[in-house]
Formats: structure tokens, C-alpha cells, sequence
């Protein structure tokens, strides 16, 4: 089956859109690259290739992981298929 | 696949091998551009390397000016060189530098002659040493003789998911075959920092690198009007869906694969221990990190880029690769090499390694590389401060 989304690694809470877009309850295959497990997910808005998608639900306050790795803070509480961008997220750096 | 074990480069004086036979006109200062540019008009087989600086820097920063200088003039992937700066003196000490290499190398100074009798002088020569250069012929070298050198821009996602780990399959396949490889862009590591720490392959390797990172980092906070969210990530970076500097960080540094380094180099050091990866403390703009790897001695680029960065080096081929459908579309004429298809799982990282060493030793080999083809050869001189 085509792969919608791909996740980095187990632990991450965001996959990355790999098709030219996703709408909104698309239902989407996501390919786990460290352990090459495969999972569903509900789309909740429109999201362009390269975009994340929260693969949980979010509060403000919480660290997104990619990579196994924090890249960041919630700063706008996000439902799980929510675009992930900078809208939603910040950095800790800088 | 079968790692190939030989590439056809050029044989230099001191026994590095070059990807690229130029021959080059460095002009010392900005002033000396225009002198340089028009002997390179007069001489076909040359190629001027107009910067904008040189004039009035002092300490740290004029060192790196010199180190810059006399690196791009060493560089294997020259075979001679005409420098020309305002004043003896400067020039001299160019020269002198580069002629250690055992290369043709000849200076001109502009003062008390002024730049037409100086552009007469210095095309009778660089005619000389085009003429000479345009007999050398390539050999067949082994591939430890190339010094890779990486650095990625206008990362998008998919440079973390796919073209920056290619490059990282290529190092890890390459580096026991004994080649010299290098990645810098210090700021890019920003939240990456201390795992990168840990790929030291000495505690005193890993403690430089957190001391230059740190140094940095300090910098870049010393400096900063705001929270750098116009720079760091750009606006393609986020176009592409990169949100922060620590996801960007982190995607940058794939493209390592799973090799450790030996040392930390300053900006245009020449690496000193033997075969290996180094850490360069560069600047993150590609432009710039490209021409302090190429002063370093590195002979042949990789790029990894995600929305389409197009930059070139006038001596350091540039090869190009990107895993975004929509940039391979967009912009196909600046692509050496599209691993697009591992998005889309038709394509292993492994598969795209090796497309990625094909695309690279056919390049070392003499295939002009889209950025040579297009014209791009930034050469851009990193500036530590203002001058006095």
C-alpha cells in the first residue's frame, strides 16, 4: 500500500506528509522508518508534502519529538491529524 | 553494489589529486577584482575569483582572509595560479604560500603601475600557465584520494527524511576506503548539539566541538534583534514544513551517517590527521561554507538540498541531490542526482547511496555538474568583523 505520512522514529509524535497533500479525514498509511511498522491515522486539516501531522493529541506545554528527539514546545494546543507547524509549535533555542 | 576503487583526477606536484584542472585568478583585495577579471577575459582557460573583501582586516579576521586565500590557491582542483593585489606585500605572502604546493604561481602588484600595465604582464603569464595546464591529463587515482566535503541548504523535511541520510549512506560506505570528509554549518546543529557531541571520536574531539558550538551559539545570542525566526529557519525552510532550528538540526545531521570525528577544524584549516571525518566551524550560508571547504583542500561537494538551493564553487564541483518530487519537477536543471523516489518507498536509502557515489565519481571523473553548467560559482569570503 502507498505510504501518506512517514515517522522518523517509535517515539516521535509527529510524521512528515510524503504525497503532494493530504485532506482533511483522509484516512493515511503511516510508514514507522526505525521499525518499518505500519499505522492508520485520520487526517484533521488539509496538509502539504513536507508538513507535519500531530499523531497524538497535544497541550501547550508539550515537547515534539522527531527523530526520537525534542525539536520543540506546543505552544497552541493541537488535535491529533492537526497540521504541526509554526502556528502551533516553537523553539526552545534562541 | 561494487564500490568502484579508482577515479580519473588530476596528479599535483605534491601529491594530492584534483577533480578539475583550473586555472585561476585571485585577486587579493577588492580593489584588484577588476584587474583579475579582465586577464581572465584576455585568457581563455582561466577564471577570475572576484570577492569583496581584503583591505584593513586585522587579527583573527585577517588571518582567515589569508587562510582562505592561500587554501583556494592550494587546492588540488587548481592547477596554477595568478594572484593580483594592490600591494607587494600581501601579495607576496599569497604567493609564497601557494608555491610550497610546487605549483606554478607568479604575483602582481597594481601599485606604481596601475591596472593596464599590470593586466599586460599577468595575461602574458596566465597565457603561459593555460597553455601548460591544458596538457595535463587525468589518471586513474584511488578513491581515497578524494576529500568529500558536505554541507546542505534551503532544507526542506524530506532533506532529513531521505537526501540528507543518502549522504550519510555514502559516508558511511566511503569512509573506510580511506577518503578525507567534512561537514560544518556550527548554528545548523543548534539542538542537535550534544548528540553531535557524542560522534567525537576522541573526549577531546568531542569537548572542542561543544567549545566551538558554545562559542558560536554565544555569538548568535550576543547579536540577536529577535528570536532569528526570519533567518534560522528560512523562509523556505518553512515553506518546506521545517518549524524550528532543532528539527532542522537534527535532519542536518543525518547527513554524518553513523561516522565519528577525528578533530574540529577552524574556518579553512586543512585537516592534519590522516583520513576521517572533520567538523569545519563554518557559517551555515552555503556559499560560504562551501569556499572554506574548498580553502580547506576538499575537492569534491555534496549537496543535499530540499526546496532548491543552486549554489556553486568556482574550484569545488557542487553535485547536487534532493529527495522533493516537487523540486526534481520544479527545478530538474540544478539536480546531479534525485533520490526522491525513497519517499515514496520505491527506493532504499541504500539504493540511493549508491546512486549518490555513481553521480559523485562520475563528476570527479569530468562530468560538469548542473551548477557548473548553470555558471554558479559563488566565491564568498567569511567575514569575522568589521575592519579597522
Amino acid at each position: 500500500m502507498a505510504t501518506d505520512i512517514i515517522i522518523h522514529d517509535e517515539k516521535d509524535n509527529v510524521g512528515v506528509v510524503v504525497i503532494d497533500k493530504i485532506i482533511p479525514k483522509q484516512d493515511c498509511a503511516c510508514w514507522i522508518m526505525e521499525n518499518d511498522k505500519t499505522i492508520q491515522i485520520q487526517s484533521e486539516d488539509e496538509i502539504q508534502l513536507g508538513h507535519k501531522i500531530a499523531m497524538v493529541d497535544l497541550n501547550e506545554g508539550d515537547t515534539i519529538l522527531k527523530y526520537g528527539h525534542d525539536i520543540g514546545k506546543v505552544v497552541k494546543s493541537i488535535k491529533k491529524g492537526e497540521h504541526v507547524h509554526v502556528h502551533n509549535v516553537k523553539t526552545k533555542k534562541w | 553494489m561494487e564500490i568502484p576503487k579508482s577515479f580519473l583526477g588530476y596528479k599535483r606536484e605534491n601529491g594530492r589529486v584534483g577533480t578539475r584542472n583550473h586555472v585561476i585568478i585571485l585577486p587579493v583585495d577588492d580593489i584588484s577584482n577588476a584587474c583579475a577579471e579582465a586577464v581572465a577575459n584576455n585568457i581563455k582557460g582561466t577564471m577570475a575569483l572576484p570577492h569583496s573583501y581584503g583591505r584593513l582586516q586585522f587579527g583573527a579576521d585577517l588571518d582567515l582572509h589569508f587562510r582562505t586565500m592561500i587554501g583556494t590557491g592550494k587546492n588540488p582542483n587548481v592547477a596554477a595560479v595568478i594572484v593580483i593585489g594592490i600591494e607587494p606585500k600581501w601579495t607576496k605572502k599569497i604567493v609564497d604560500e601557494i608555491a610550497k604546493t610546487g605549483k606554478p604561481v607568479e604575483g602582481f602588484h597594481i601599485e606604481r603601475t596601475g591596472d593596464i600595465g599590470t593586466i599586460m604582464k599577468a595575461s602574458k603569464k596566465a597565457q603561459e600557465f593555460a597553455m601548460w595546464a591544458s596538457e595535463k591529463q587525468r589518471e586513474e587515482c584511488p578513491l581515497s584520494d578524494l576529500w568529500i566535503s558536505v554541507k546542505c541548504g534551503e532544507s526542506d523535511t524530506t532533506s532529513g527524511l531521505a537526501a540528507n541520510p543518502t549522504v550519510g549512506n555514502l559516508m558511511d560506505k566511503l569512509e573506510p576506503l580511506g577518503v578525507h570528509l567534512c561537514f560544518g554549518e556550527t548554528s545548523e546543529l543548534t539542538g542537535a548539539e550534544k548528540v553531535c557531541a557524542t560522534r567525537g571520536a576522541t573526549p577531546e574531539a568531542s569537548e572542542k566541538f561543544m567549545k566551538t558550538w558554545s562559542d558560536y551559539n554565544d555569538f548568535i545570542l550576543k547579536e540577536a534583534t529577535d528570536d532569528l525566526s526570519d533567518s534560522q529557519p528560512t523562509a523556505g525552510n518553512i515553506a518546506g514544513g521545517l518549524t524550528t532550528i532543532e528539527e532542522k538540526a537534527f535532519g542536518n545531521f543525518q547527513k554524518i551517517g553513523n561516522c565519528k570525528f577525528i578533530d574540529v577544524l577552524e574556518p579553512a584549516e586543512e585537516p592534519t590527521k590522516g583520513k576521517g571525518l572533520y567538523f569545519m566551524d563554518t557559517s551555515s550560508a552555503a556559499a560560504e561554507c562551501i569556499t572554506l571547504q574548498a580553502a580547506a583542500g576538499f575537492n569534491i561537494h555534496l549537496f543535499p538540498t530540499g526546496q532548491g538551493n543552486i549554489v556553486g564553487n568556482p574550484i569545488e564541483p557542487v553535485v547536487k541531490l534532493t529527495a522533493n518530487p516537487l523540486t526534481v519537477k520544479g527545478m530538474g536543471e540544478h539536480i546531479d542526482c534525485d533520490v526522491s523516489k525513497i519517499l515514496s518507498r520505491e527506493m532504499t536509502m541504500s539504493e540511493a547511496g549508491d546512486e549518490l557515489i555513481k553521480s559523485m565519481i562520475r563528476v570527479a571523473n569530468g562530468r560538469l555538474t548542473c551548477a557548473e553548467s548553470l555558471g554558479h560559482k559563488e566565491f564568498v569570503m567569511t567575514k569575522l568583523y568589521r575592519s579597522a
